[in-house]
């Protein structure tokens, strides 16, 4: 008997909730349109967040060692080296270049520079060494395989040095600068986020406690009659709940054209990253996170908004 | 049945709404309440629909002081009463049907009960051809009858009617007093303030005469005198 009740009151509290979203035209549009700019900001720290977390990935993935060897080291030294480093713990993979192979890449690279072409025919032989490429299982352990490399006296059969030189310690610099450049642009990146989030949070507050103070007449009437103050508040939480609902999936249609025209852009600035094709992989987990985040905020202000003026 | 027992309002020193009221208002009666705006005829119901607590004295109801209790308790006694008010205070986005509906809803009557009551209580009040039209789209005297139909639909102990023609031409205030008078004969305590000297006159039941806060005549087949 008493979940029965608890049934028809909940169902009538649901049905008013959306007769007052419905009836309410202009008053819900405006709320909606607010939420939906708040949904956006959401949305967007979402994108931003994804964009530096991949740089910066990316960024990591490209720091890697290169070993120049002497023009003059033999093949089977080399290979012998290679095996070495795969022997490391740290090491994931090690890529050797040979002379014929550096050469081959050179001319490639330089087709179109008749003048760097011409030199190189000039000096007859091929001035190129082999290098190894080699490329750790955690960026901070780059480090400790070019000091091993440094360190360890790398000799051939002949006992000639073989290595001419590692370029880590060039490169490692300009990568560090650059970490710290995307760490600051992150941490900016995420303190701008949020303080936009809770700025669009607030003004949608104020915006449905305004929908709610419109209704401030109607409140004192229902409590008249003897309604309780669940009663009275379950629709008015109703209607902010569907705000929500609509306001996220508005959100995030508007996200699928929007990312879509920005996906060739992001993709050639951010090494890769294809905003578009990150919407559509993780459609679900950004609905959930949009559509949770509308219905949440409708349901919470306009639990507190009415709190303000109910009585008893 | 009702008993407001030296019942006292001051907001401030020099703002004294009501000063030591006292009186009883028995069942079945049909009780005036008249006197000029600000003599405390409002205020006189608020208490009694626990809208504002008095600063001195009790109003009971059925031997129950209406302000010891909870909020919850205060909703069950509300169910008791039907209220009218000057303004109708209907709710604006239900349609005629949805707010008496909206009644019997709170007091948590059945769907079928529901169904079954609102278009005869409508009918009481000759507005059956008008139930699903929204407030605005109705006249002051058709709002009125509405707020009556949702003020006896739960068949209260007793209807507060508090300037009820006050917004209304004297054709419809004619209506609307002889549909009170009517809930009257059929049984329900009626309580109506108002300063409108023919409604008075016509009725020729109680009148309290207020002024200053203080009642200053209680007379039982009154006439209005100031």
């Amino acid at each position: 008997m008493e979940q029965q009740l608890f049934k028809t009151k909940l169902r009538r509290v649901a049905k008013a909730g959306f007769f007052n979203f419905w009836r309410s035209g202009y008053v819900s549009l405006a709320s909606v349109l607010v939420m939906v700019v708040t949904l956006s900001v959401i949305g967007s720290a979402i994108f931003v967040s994804a964009i530096l977390n991949i740089t910066m990935e990316e960024l990591r993935n490209k720091v890697d060692i290169n070993v120049y060897l002497v023009t003059t080291s033999v093949e089977n030294d080399i290979l012998a080296l290679k095996t070495k480093i795969e022997s490391l713990p740290e090491v994931l993979s090690v890529e050797y270049t040979s002379r014929e192979k550096a050469l081959e890449n050179f001319r490639l690279r330089h087709e179109n520079d008749q003048i760097t072409i011409q030199a190189l025919e000039e000096l007859g032989d091929n001035p190129l060494g082999a290098t190894l490429n080699i490329k750790a299982k955690e960026p901070s352990q780059y480090e400790g395989i070019a000091n091993f490399l440094n360190e360890e006296n790398i000799l051939s059969s002949e006992g000639e040095k073989i290595i001419d030189k590692i370029n880590y310690f060039e490169n490692r610099v300009a990568i560090d600068k650059l970490s710290r450049i995307i760490n600051s642009a992150e941490r900016l990146g995420l303190v701008l986020s949020l303080a936009l989030v809770l700025v669009s949070i607030m003004i949608t507050l104020n915006t449905i406690r305004l929908t709610i103070f419109i209704s401030r007449e109607e409140i004192s009437v229902m409590q008249l009659v003897g309604a309780s103050k669940n009663y009275v508040r379950g629709p008015f939480v109703v209607t902010g709940v569907l705000v929500g609902l609509f306001s996220g999936f508005i959100t995030m249609i508007l996200f699928l054209p929007i990312s879509y025209w920005l996906g060739g852009t992001t993709e050639n600035f951010f090494i890769g990253f294809n905003i578009f094709s990150y919407y559509l992989s993780n459609f679900f987990q950004i609905l959930f996170i949009v559509v949770g985040s509308g219905v949440a905020i409708g349901a919470v202000s306009s639990f507190l908004a009415v709190r303000k003026y109910l009585k008893l | 049945m009702i008993i407001f027992d030296n019942v006292s309002k001051k907001y401030n020193e020099d703002c004294i709404a009501l000063d030591k009221v006292s009186f009883v208002v028995n069942p079945n009666e049909f009780v005036s309440i008249v006197g000029p705006s600000g003599a405390g005829k409002t205020t006189l119901l608020k208490m009694l629909l626990a809208e504002d607590k008095p600063t001195e004295g009790k109003v009971s109801f059925f031997d129950t002081d209406i302000h010891t209790l909870s909020g919850e308790e205060i909703n069950l006694v509300r169910r008791k009463i039907g209220a009218v008010f000057q303004d109708f205070r209907l709710l604006p986005n239900k349609t005629v049907y949805e707010n008496i509906a909206f009644a019997m809803e709170a007091a948590g009557r059945p769907d079928e009960e529901i169904e079954s009551d609102v278009p005869h209580v409508l009918e009481l009040v000759d507005l059956g051809n008008k139930i699903w039209n929204f407030p605005s789209e109705l006249s002051g005297g058709e709002k009125q009858r509405v707020a009556i139909a949702r003020a006896i639909v739960n068949q209260p102990d007793i209807i507060i009617a508090d300037e009820p023609t006050g917004n209304l031409d004297p054709a419809n205030t004619y209506d609307i007093v002889q549909i009170l008078k009517k809930i009257n004969d059929l049984g329900t305590t009626v309580i109506l303030t108002t300063h409108n000297k023919g409604v008075i006159d016509s009725i020729g039941r109680r009148v309290i005469t207020m002024q200053d806060g203080r009642v200053i005549r209680d007379d039982i087949a009154g006439k209005y005198i100031l």
